[in-house]
């Protein structure tokens, strides 16, 4: 059976080193380039990213087994992706737009999107589930790659702003950016690749955040790329960065350094976060056709809470905290599941509402049309009833 | 002020392209956010020089000649709508829009409804589309019924030049996201153009020749060949009335219906493939809605069901004055 990591024949490993900053044991190391942007993380933060990790693993646990159930049409476990989406989450500031994929739950719950509102997509009650303009989030996109030339235009306008409109100009303050979440499947997409040549073409002020979980579906890393991901980004013309996506603060750095970057003004950056995919890509799918159980045992002892969990150890946590953090994302697990079971469909008419943002004769009549059918049941029970 | 509201209200003679032209220039003078995007656009103007001299006038952040990919085109118009802008996209030819048809009906179409009306997508598609110009594969196609099945869209196409500018001013102006059809054959057709007229052309067909014996239903390039096959059907004492669609998404139903229980007679045109077009679409719906005032089947003359085919041979499948007399005939014999 392959692994992820089956090496295609012309494989290389490129040049970019791969940055970590916590190792595997938890030990905090050193990067003197990205070093700089961490220092202000103090032991507080990484409890709190700790605690909110943890919530978002027990709500997707949650998740699987309302699948499970029948509660849930589909699930996508982010399950071992968190250091990946929270450190990153936690170096962009709020002002700037994210376009997420659709596994990207912890980078949600970080924007502030209430997860109960995200599962109104997966119970089929709702086909967004939140505003995106409240959070600063974008809605899921569930086309592979479909969502990144959307963030390289949105990109692109931010920086017509300045241009068109005399509005804030790239560099200072107030300046906003763009980051696009994709996954090492979604990057061999044509549009992945169109929405680089546009970025860089335009400069966009873009950061392209691909976390390689190591598989699409069943097709492992090594037949998506000859070549880490990161490496491409040279090859469109700018920076490229690898980085251990198990590695919280690592995360943290360098996406820390890029948003610096692309705020001053100097274009795209690339960012591959090396993560894996503990679970199964959606509740649909069956890994154990596919891989093999001795890969899922090798990346649990690299599951990112567990690195975090010996660092903060190391750094004198007691088992108070993780005792507190773990019965907090238990009921934070139980009130999801209250919330699932509650929810009420919406009516079906709402499904006509927003065809068009303008009035449409055709969507009027078939509205008028369905009105006009409901009503018949309701006069044909009338007079039933009247009998 | 007098003198452009004097200048507005002129009436000028211009061929199609040149009123299209007007229209984007008008638009990008009255709206900082209205941007024109796609290949060669800006220095060449466009291929069919529809954009001429508009980057010189307005600048290469706001006529920007993209990189090479449809796909890029589209899918960075929409998040440039998200931002607030109006892009203007060109697709070069018709048949260069299916790399970006992902784009547009799984992603353009779709998300004001994902959004729950959250965010609005006023994006224009140009796409100068259809046959009779002698090119080679992939330059003479009618992707219309594509386009026009897929819910978010609206589809139009302009058969001369005042539509030209009315209905090019209308899809900026439209907060959903339109694709606008280009009869090329058409680029050269002259009219009169008033830039202050705004033609109710909002999903408005429009009758451009009364007549009593029967409805002849076209668009874009093909108004004017029915037109001339009302003209010859004329000659042999007949009263055919011309019924211009404008809009082929949303149809407009009830003008056609109107039209045709006065004639009782519907013959419907155009240059797409018959099989699963909007020729059937229409035929369907009035069938069902004058079937008592229809004395004769709806007919349907358009393309073949094959890929378009060569120039040498391009006239045979598309309709033609003789294809429109035939089926006039064959209505009328009923």
């Amino acid at each position: 059976m392959e692994t992820a990591e089956t090496p295609h024949p012309g494989a290389t490993e490129g040049r970019l080193n791969r940055v970590t900053i916590l190792d595997e044991n938890g030990h905090r190391g050193s990067d003197p380039d990205f070093d700089p942007y961490i220092e202000n993380v103090t032991l507080e933060d990484l409890k709190g990213s700790y605690a909110n990790m943890l919530k978002v693993r027990r709500f997707d646990d949650e998740a699987t087994s309302l699948q499970r159930q029948g509660k849930l049409a589909l699930w996508v476990p982010s399950k071992g992706q968190e250091a990946a989406q929270i450190g990153s989450a936690r170096a962009i500031p709020e002002r700037d737009y994210i376009f997420p994929s659709y596994r990207e739950h912890a980078l949600a719950f970080e924007r502030g999107v209430d997860l109960k509102d995200l599962m109104r997509i997966f119970r089929g009650y709702s086909p967004g589930g939140w505003n995106p303009k409240e959070h600063n989030f974008n809605l899921y996109s569930f086309v592979l790659a479909s969502q990144i030339p959307h963030a390289v235009g949105y990109a692109m306008g931010q920086k017509l702003d300045q241009h068109v409109n005399k509005e804030v100009a790239q560099g200072s303050e107030e300046s906003s950016a763009t980051v696009v979440y994709f996954g090492d499947g979604s990057s061999t997409e044509g549009e992945a690749h169109e929405s680089m040549v546009f970025a860089a073409s335009y400069d966009a002020p873009v950061l392209f955040f691909i976390q390689n979980n190591k598989w699409a579906i069943s097709v492992p890393f090594s037949t998506q790329s000859r070549l880490p991901l990161a490496e491409r980004a040279a090859g469109y013309g700018f920076e490229g960065i690898r980085v251990d996506g198990n590695d919280i603060l690592g995360v943290q750095a360098v996406t820390a350094y890029a948003m610096e970057k692309i705020h001053r003004g100097e274009g795209p950056v690339l960012i591959e976060a090396e993560t894996y995919r503990l679970g199964a890509h959606t509740t649909a799918d069956d890994p154990t056709k596919y891989r093999t159980r001795d890969e899922e045992d090798e990346w649990t002892t690299k599951d990112p809470l567990v690195r975090l969990e010996k660092h903060l150890r190391l750094e004198g946590v007691d088992d108070a905290f993780f005792e507190e953090a773990n019965a907090e994302a238990k009921e934070y697990g139980a009130s999801i599941r209250e919330a699932v079971l509650a929810m009420e469909p919406p009516e079906f008419d709402h499904a006509f509402e927003n065809v068009y943002a303008e009035e449409n004769a055709l969507v009027e009549q078939e509205r008028a049309w369905f009105h006009e059918y409901e009503a018949g049941f309701d006069e044909a029970e009338t007079q039933e009833g009247g009998r | 002020m007098s003198d452009v509201s004097a200048q507005a209200s002129a009436v000028e003679s211009m061929p199609m392209a040149k009123a299209l032209n007007a229209a984007m220039s008008d638009a990008m003078n009255e709206d900082p956010k209205v941007l024109l995007m796609g290949e060669d656009i800006g220095t060449l103007g466009g291929v069919f020089r529809v954009t001429q001299g508009l980057k010189d006038e307005f600048g290469a952040d706001r006529v920007m000649d993209t990189p090479l990919g449809e796909a890029g085109i589209v899918g960075t118009a929409i998040g440039l709508a998200m931002r607030g802008y109006r892009p203007i996209c060109e697709i070069q030819f018709d048949g260069f829009v299916f790399p970006s048809f992902n784009q547009i009906t799984s992603q353009l179409s779709k998300i004001h409804a994902r959004s729950s009306g959250a965010i609005s997508l006023p994006v224009v598609i140009r796409i100068p589309y259809g046959g009779n110009i002698g090119s080679i594969e992939h330059h003479s196609e009618s992707p219309e019924a594509l386009f026009a099945h897929t819910a978010g869209l609206r589809v139009m196409s302009p058969s001369n030049a005042q539509d030209a500018y009315s209905m090019l001013r209308e899809a900026i102006a439209s907060q959903d996201p339109v694709i606008f059809l280009e009869p090329k054959r058409r680029y050269w057709l002259k009219g009169d153009v008033e830039r202050a007229a705004r033609v109710p052309t909002t999903q408005r067909a429009q009758i451009v020749r009364e007549g009593r014996d029967l409805t002849l239903a076209a668009y874009g390039p093909l108004v004017p060949v029915a037109l001339a096959a009302a003209d010859a059907a004329r000659e042999d004492g007949l009263s055919i009335e011309v019924v211009d669609l404008r809009s082929i998404s949303p149809l407009d139903f009830d003008s056609v219906e109107r039209s045709v229980n006065k004639t009782g007679r519907l013959v419907v045109t155009h240059e797409a493939p018959t099989f699963g077009g909007m020729g059937g679409e229409l035929a369907s719906v009035i069938a069902e809605r004058c079937f008592y005032s229809l004395e004769a089947p709806v007919l349907r003359v358009g393309g073949y069901h094959m890929p378009y085919p060569v120039a040498s041979v391009e006239e045979d499948y598309l309709p033609s004055i003789d294809r429109l007399l035939e089926a006039i005939d064959r209505s009328l014999n009923y």
